[in-house]
Formats: structure tokens, C-alpha cells, sequence
């Protein structure tokens, strides 16, 4: 066991939470505009697979990474508003509506693989996002190396989250996203477009899972396969109850989980052979199960969540 | 005179079948208190939420300083220079004082505008006389302060008439001095106010001028409020006169409810501290109180909503071993919660599955473990009918009602089942007066029957005119308690603050 404590120390140890954390980072933060607005979206698990379907199709047809990190944003944001039309426009069941979109953007992304790329025995990769190491900052013992020679898209992703900060916390549109979260009433009766304010918000976080999406395909994997988000989307939806709807919290619930997630693939790795590996596998669910079980009990979450809005009743 | 400040004309609105305006006229002068008074589902609120935007009206305009303006939502009414206090407030609880007044407010460069926010929550305090501490979040704030905040929202967005929905039903009569001298001074710096109540001293008090609903149209208009008796204002509002119901002189039986040294704690609010009590067969007591004392403790343990840490309690002389609703509902006790919105009706189901919820598993409402809707209704219809309870029918949904027609279901479904012992918190709060005056019948009609009735209010004259006898909490404890014959207004008001403890042999 002192082996795998030794390595956790190891500045491959640390990139590798970093790597893992960045795509839960982006869904865990999508996912808490939408909720903080009002509106869960358990469609996440599904946008993130078809944008991540989009992002690799559009870079490997384009040979443009970037153009492809587009796509998976204007996807991800297109469900958005397709969730949103049903659940904030028409006010339907979000729980009903969220499996929708994620079983139809399942069946999409495999569709549309499919049609692109035929059947393969190997799936086709790209090229994918190198490291772009920060002058000055990589040279910081063992933390540099880790944190500052990563791809630009984990940058991104560790800006996102004080900017996410600052958007809820400190900007008019923000504390609009908290109001229409808790209070419609208030917010309609104060001037502000319930609807509109909800729309945005689960568009903005449709885009944000996208960018997850797009990371694990032009990043981590630089390869489409159907098991490439595995839950991961189903795990932000928990993070951010973990997180109790705050972006900081989020992010700190993210780090946790890619650190299990880190420990348990160093754990597969390192001789501990006769354990089956899923046994391994599972420990970085029970573990957010355990967590969520302790850490949610006092967590509220938004008040007006689930509740659609419609201003002539009462 | 100048046009008037806002002007409505011919407004007219219906929820299906329910007129609730028809060709309203109304109209308010700068520094002027307009009252509007009437019945409870005359469509006062529906009124005032077409005036907000809140509600498209079928027909009518609109005409803001003798201009007509179109109003298609709140922002288009705060931008006329319209605001509204809500008879249920419009807050996130969550939120802070300051975040609750910003919302809406465009900001600078990008970010919200606390300073601005907060030099004009100031200027607000300094020139009307109300004040928050800005940082605190809104559910730390006692009722009367969310109030104010309303209040404080309004002026905050440079409202030139300000709209307050039935506020003083919410607020202890202490609170209400506050109020009606920061609307005083509000009109004197040119503000128009509507205000609306059902209680009549306070409209003649406070208003220069009334308009009266009644069924949606308007029934009459007050010229000059303080020189118009109540009783002429009620026979405006309601079509007939009302007349007050008399408390024959009876001797009481043996106690139908009994409390012996509770006390209670863990829970939010004031605990109880060895409170003892008794109610006797055809007796009213009143339990009166700054709320917040107590009351709610009390209202939760004798309905069994809360299990007491120390004491006992016993119905009819059986002692209560549960405490559950259930068993106390068997036992023979009735009960009238004073948050009728989350604790009594299910706002989302038909009024007549609410009416019948506590007794729903009942050989009456259903047969074999399943409902039966044809009673249901039918025991929801005759209901409507005895309580006149103005709404569209028995499936509306509860929510629809208007406040004071929630109310009347609520004890139209305790009563029908004629309970040994009633407990019943605010029981007139947002009624009018002829709805009020009915429910004292029915209660005093109980007291007849030899039932024992509990009422927990504020309203002094209320429990002065019902009460055989008054016990004041304060603090969690029963300060003393007084018979009718030596009660009055000005003992009950000392013994509430906790001065003067005076102990009487009942
Ligand atoms: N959103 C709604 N949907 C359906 N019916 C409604 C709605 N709002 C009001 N009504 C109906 O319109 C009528 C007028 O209601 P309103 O709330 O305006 O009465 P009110 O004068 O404010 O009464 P109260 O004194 O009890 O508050 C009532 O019959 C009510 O049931
Ligand atoms: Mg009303």
C-alpha cells in the first residue's frame, strides 16, 4: 500500500486528477446553471456524448481541433434549448423530458457515428490536443509540471470556474439565474423574464457540456467510441448536489472524484492483482454515493427546481 | 385637479367561467390613499395584478398620468411607475435584503451595483423611515420586515404608486402603527396608494377615499372613509347589513381538553415552557399573544404535530400516548392550521380531494380501500354551497381560490365533522366581514353544542367578542389567564408585553 501513497506525491499522479477532474469540471459546472435556474437537465449524460460525437466528426473531417471544439459547444447548446423548450417553454416533467433528450442524443451520436464512419474493427482516431506547457509556471516544483503543461481546453476549464463564480455571484444575470431559482415569482414581479433567464442559463449549460463532451474525445481519447462519457454526466449531476449548487464547491467535488478515480486506475496498475479490477472500478461511485450521503444531508437545494412556471396561476 | 395618477377603466377579466372584473372603474390621485374594499373573491387582487401586469385584462385601458400605457408584465408596470406589495410575498428567502431589491436592476460595467444599491437603500430609510440591515438574508427577517422589504423593493424602483394587498393581515397589531405611519408620509411626498384590507377601522383610519367590488363589478364608492361607519361599509361591500353575533351566557361542562406541564423543544420557534391549560365542554378560550410567543408550539402539540418533551395532555379524559394527528383526530379533535397554504390544502389538487384529506381513509370517502370520488364531491359540493365558497366548482384546483375562500374550506372541512375540541389559529385572518361574522356563528353555535373551541389570535376585539375566558402567552409560558368579564384590551396588551402577571382562579 506505502507504494501507492508514494505515487500520489508523483507529478503524473497529480496531472492525471487535473486531466480526469477538467471534463467533470465543465458538465459539474453546466449542469449547476441549469439547476440553479430551476431546471435539471438529466439530458446531460446524452448532450455530452453527442457533442463529443460532434466535436471529433467536425476536427476529423476538418483537421481543425478548434472547429471541432466549436461544433460540440453549438451542439451542446442546441440541446440546451431543446430541453428548455420543453421544460421551460411548455413546462413539462424535466425528469421526463431529461431522459428524452439524453436517450435521443444517444441514438443520435450513434447514428450519425455510423452513418460517417461505417463499421471499423479499430475506430479512427485524430490527432488531439498536445500540452501546452506556461513559461515560468511549469518550472514550480512538482505542482508546475502537473498543473501548468496541460492541454489549453484544462486551462479552460480552471478559468471557468472563478468566471463562473463571478457570473452567478456578481453580475445582474446572475442573480437573476438565483432568483428565477428560487423564486420566479419574484423575478417575474421584479421585471425579469422567467423564461427567458431559464432558456439562457440551460443553453449556457448545454455548452458547457459540451466542452466536456469535446474534451474526452479531442483530448483524452482522441477517439469516438459509445462508452466514452460512461456515466461521467450521471456523476456531475451528483457533483453538483456534492457541490451544493455553488461553482467553487463544484469544481473542489470534481478534483475529489477524478482523485479517487486517479488512486483507483494507479490501484489496477500496481500490483494489487489479485483484487478483481472492477472491484477497483466501482470505488470511485461508492465513494460519491458515501459522500453524497454525508455531505448532502444539509445541502438545500434551489427551491423553484423541477417546478415549471406559468404566470396566470397561483 | 391634474389627470390623475393612474386611471382604469372598463377593466374586465375572466378565469373561465368566474367573471372576477367587469368593467371596472378606478382612478388615484397623487398623494392620495385609495382604499378598495369587498368580499373575498370580489376580484380585488385580480384587479390590482391586471394593474402589475401580471394578469392580461379581457378588456379596458390603462392611462398613467393621462396617458394610456400598455402593460404586458411587471417590468412594463415598474417602468409606469407601478409597484406591488403581494398578499404573499415575492422574496427568495435565501437571497440577501440587497440581492432581493437588486434583482432586476441593470448593473455597472457588467457587475451588480451594490454601491448604488446601497446609497439608495439609505436615501430610502432616511426619506420615509424604512430601514434593513442589507447583508442578512431574507428568511432571517421577521414577517413585518419582509414586508417593509416589499415596501422598500418598490420605492427602490421609483414607484409613483404603490399597491398593497390586504398587508396589515399579516402583521401584529403593533407592526401596523409602522406601517400606516410610513404610508402616511409616503402620500404626504406625493405618492398615490392603493390599499386594500377587509378590516374597516383600518380603512377608515388610514383612506381619503374607497371604491367597493362586489361579484367582479364595482358595488359603490366611499367619499369620505372617516365619516362612514363600518356598518355602512359592510352593507356596500356585502349587499346587506351585518350584524354582530351575540355569546349567550352559559356555565361550561367538564374539560374536553386538558394540557399538564408541557414543554417542548428541538424545534424552531419558541418552545413551550410547563404550560397548563384547559378547555371545558361549550367554552371558547382564547390564547392571545405578540406571535412568535409560543403559539405556534402550542398549535403543533395539541394537534399532534409535535410530540412534547415533558407533560400530558387529554381529550375527553383519555391521556394522548402518540401524539399523531391521527390518533388526535380519533380522540375527537379538529384542527385549523395557520399556514393554510403548506400545512392545509394541497394547493395542487382539486378543492375537493383537499377538503376531505384528513379523512380520506374514512368508511364516508371511500369503500374497500378505494376512493370514491361520487362522495367526495358531493360532500365538497354541499360544502361550497353551506360556506359559500365563491370558486368555479368542486375540481378546481385549490390554488385558484382567492385567500379568504381558502379559508372558508378550510373550516368548512373541520366543521362539517363536528369536532369534540376545535384548535383553530387566526381563524378570520383575510376574511371579510361577513365571512368573519358567519365563522363566529358557527364557532359560538359549537360552543351551544357543548363542544370546547381553542382560538389562538391576535386580533384582541376578535377574541374579546368570542372568548369565555383568555390565557396571554409569552415567552413560551402562560402568563395568566382572564375571564371575559375582566378582560380588555388595555390588560391583555400589558399582560402581552409580560408585564403585570396576573393569576386567576378559573
Ligand atoms: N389564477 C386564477 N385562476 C382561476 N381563477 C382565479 C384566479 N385568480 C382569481 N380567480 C378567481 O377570481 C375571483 C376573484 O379572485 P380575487 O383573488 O381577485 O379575489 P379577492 O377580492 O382578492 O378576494 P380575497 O379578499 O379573498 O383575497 C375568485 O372567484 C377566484 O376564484
Ligand atoms: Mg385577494
Amino acid at each position: 500500500m506505502s507504494a501507492v501513497f508514494e505515487q500520489i506525491f508523483q507529478v503524473g499522479f497529480l496531472a492525471a486528477i487535473i486531466r480526469i477532474a477538467t471534463p467533470l469540471a465543465f458538465a459539474t459546472l453546466g449542469e449547476m446553471f441549469s439547476e440553479r435556474a430551476g431546471v435539471l437537465n438529466l439530458g446531460i449524460e446524452g448532450i455530452m456524448l453527442l457533442c463529443a460525437m460532434a466535436g471529433f466528426t467536425a476536427a476529423s473531417l476538418s483537421g481543425s481541433l478548434w472547429l471541432g471544439v466549436l461544433v460540440a459547444v453549438l451542439v451542446g447548446a442546441l440541446m440546451g434549448a431543446l430541453h428548455a423548450l420543453f421544460t421551460v417553454a411548455l413546462g413539462l416533467s424535466q425528469h421526463v423530458c431529461g431522459i428524452g433528450v439524453t436517450l435521443f442524443c444517444s441514438g443520435l451520436a450513434y447514428f450519425l457515428y455510423r452513418l460517417i464512419f461505417g463499421q471499423q474493427s479499430v475506430p479512427p482516431s485524430i490527432d488531439g490536443f498536445k500540452p501546452v506547457p506556461i513559461p515560468l509556471l511549469t518550472d514550480i516544483p512538482i505542482l508546475g509540471p502537473a498543473v501548468f503543461n496541460q492541454f489549453t481546453l484544462v486551462y479552460l476549464a480552471i478559468i471557468a470556474v472563478p468566471l463562473a463564480a463571478f457570473v452567478l455571484y456578481r453580475t445582474p444575470w446572475g442573480l437573476s439565474v438565483r432568483m428565477v431559482g428560487e423564486n420566479p415569482r419574484a423575478a417575474d414581479s421584479a421585471g425579469v423574464s422567467v423564461i427567458a433567464t431559464r432558456f439562457q442559463a440551460v443553453i449556457l449549460g448545454g455548452a458547457l457540456m459540451g466542452l466536456a463532451g469535446a474534451f474526452l474525445t479531442m483530448a483524452q481519447f482522441n477517439a469516438f467510441t459509445f462508452g466514452v462519457v460512461s456515466g461521467r454526466g450521471w456523476v456531475a449531476i451528483a457533483l453538483v448536489v456534492f457541490g451544493r449548487w455553488d461553482p467553487w464547491r463544484s469544481a473542489g467535488a470534481a478534483l475529489l472524484f477524478a482523485f479517487v478515480d486517479a488512486l483507483q486506475l494507479r490501484m489496477q496498475a500496481s500490483g494489487l492483482g489479485h483484487i478483481p479490477y472492477e472491484a477497483f472500478l466501482m470505488l470511485p461511485f461508492i465513494f460519491t454515493i458515501v459522500a453524497m450521503a454525508f455531505m448532502s444531508r444539509n445541502a438545500v437545494a434551489p427551491s423553484a427546481l423541477l417546478k415549471p412556471f406559468r404566470r396566470e396561476e397561483r | 385637479m391634474s389627470a390623475p395618477l393612474i386611471e382604469m377603466r372598463g377593466i374586465t377579466k375572466s378565469f373561465g367561467a368566474v367573471k372576477a372584473n367587469e368593467a371596472v372603474d378606478l382612478s388615484v390621485a397623487p398623494g392620495e390613499i385609495l382604499g378598495l374594499l369587498g368580499e373575498n373573491g370580489a376580484g380585488k387582487t385580480t384587479l390590482m395584478n391586471v394593474l402589475f401586469g401580471a394578469y392580461a385584462p379581457d378588456a379596458g385601458d390603462i392611462l398613467v398620468e393621462g396617458r394610456p400605457v400598455a402593460i404586458h408584465n411587471s417590468a412594463d408596470a415598474l417602468a409606469a411607475g407601478i409597484g406591488m406589495v403581494h398578499q404573499h410575498f415575492h422574496l427568495a428567502p435565501r437571497l440577501t435584503v440587497l440581492e432581493n431589491l437588486l434583482i432586476g436592476i441593470p448593473g455597472k460595467s457588467g457587475r451588480i451595483d451594490r454601491a448604488g444599491g446601497l446609497a439608495r437603500l439609505q436615501e430610502i430609510g432616511r426619506q420615509h423611515g424604512l430601514s434593513l440591515e442589507p447583508n442578512l438574508p431574507v428568511s432571517a427577517l421577521s414577517v413585518g420586515e419582509q414586508q417593509r422589504l416589499e415596501i422598500i423593493k418598490a420605492l427602490f424602483r421609483g414607484a409613483k404608486l404603490l399597491i398593497l394587498d390586504e398587508p396589515t393581515a399579516v402583521l401584529a397589531p403593533s407592526e401596523v402603527d409602522g406601517l400606516f405611519a410610513a404610508l402616511r408620509s409616503m402620500a404626504a411626498q406625493g405618492l398615490g396608494i392603493i390599499f386594500i384590507s377587509h378590516k374597516l377601522n383600518e380603512v377608515r383610519a388610514l383612506t381619503h377615499r374607497c371604491v367597493v367590488l362586489r361579484h367582479g363589478k364595482v358595488a359603490g364608492r366611499v367619499d369620505h372613509p372617516a365619516s362612514t361607519t363600518s356598518a355602512e361599509m359592510a352593507k356596500l361591500m356585502c349587499g346587506h347589513e351585518i350584524v354582530p353575533p351575540t355569546r349567550e351566557a352559559s356555565t361550561p361542562g367538564a374539560a374536553v381538553l386538558t394540557l399538564d406541564g408541557i414543554s417542548t423543544s428541538g424545534h424552531a420557534g419558541t418552545p413551550l415552557r410547563d404550560v397548563s391549560l384547559f378547555v371545558r365542554a361549550g367554552e371558547i378560550l382564547g390564547i392571545a399573544g405578540v406571535s412568535g410567543n409560543g403559539q405556534r408550539a402550542l398549535a403543533d402539540v395539541i394537534s399532534g404535530m409535535l410530540p412534547p418533551k415533558a407533560g400530558t395532555m387529554t381529550i375527553a379524559g383519555k391521556t394522548v400516548a402518540q401524539f399523531s394527528p391521527r390518533e388526535l383526530q380519533a380522540l375527537g379533535l379538529g384542527r385549523i392550521p395557520e399556514d393554510r397554504m403548506t400545512t392545509g390544502l394541497v394547493t395542487n389538487l382539486p378543492l375537493a380531494d383537499s377538503m376531505v384529506l384528513p379523512r380520506i381513509g374514512t368508511e364516508a370517502f371511500s369503500r374497500k380501500g378505494l376512493l370514491n370520488p361520487a362522495a367526495i364531491r358531493a360532500f365538497a359540493e354541499e360544502q361550497i354551497k353551506a360556506y359559500d365558497i365563491r370558486c368555479p366548482g368542486p375540481m378546481v384546483r385549490a390554488g385558484a381560490l382567492s385567500g379568504g375562500n381558502l379559508q372558508k374550506a378550510l373550516l368548512a372541512r373541520e366543521l362539517a365533522f363536528d369536532p369534540k375540541v376545535l384548535i383553530v389559529s387566526q381563524p378570520t385572518r383575510g376574511l371579510d366581514i361577513g365571512a368573519a361574522r358567519f365563522i363566529h356563528e358557527k364557532f359560538l353555535a359549537m360552543r351551544a353544542r357543548g363542544r370546547g373551541i381553542i382560538v389562538i389570535g391576535e386580533d384582541l376585539e376578535e377574541l374579546l367578542m368570542l372568548c369565555d375566558r383568555i390565557a396571554v402567552m409569552y415567552e413560551g409560558r402562560i402568563a395568566g389567564t382572564l375571564s371575559s368579564a375582566d378582560a380588555t384590551v388595555a390588560r391583555l396588551g400589558l399582560m402581552m408585553t409580560g408585564a403585570g402577571h396576573t393569576e386567576e382562579a378559573a
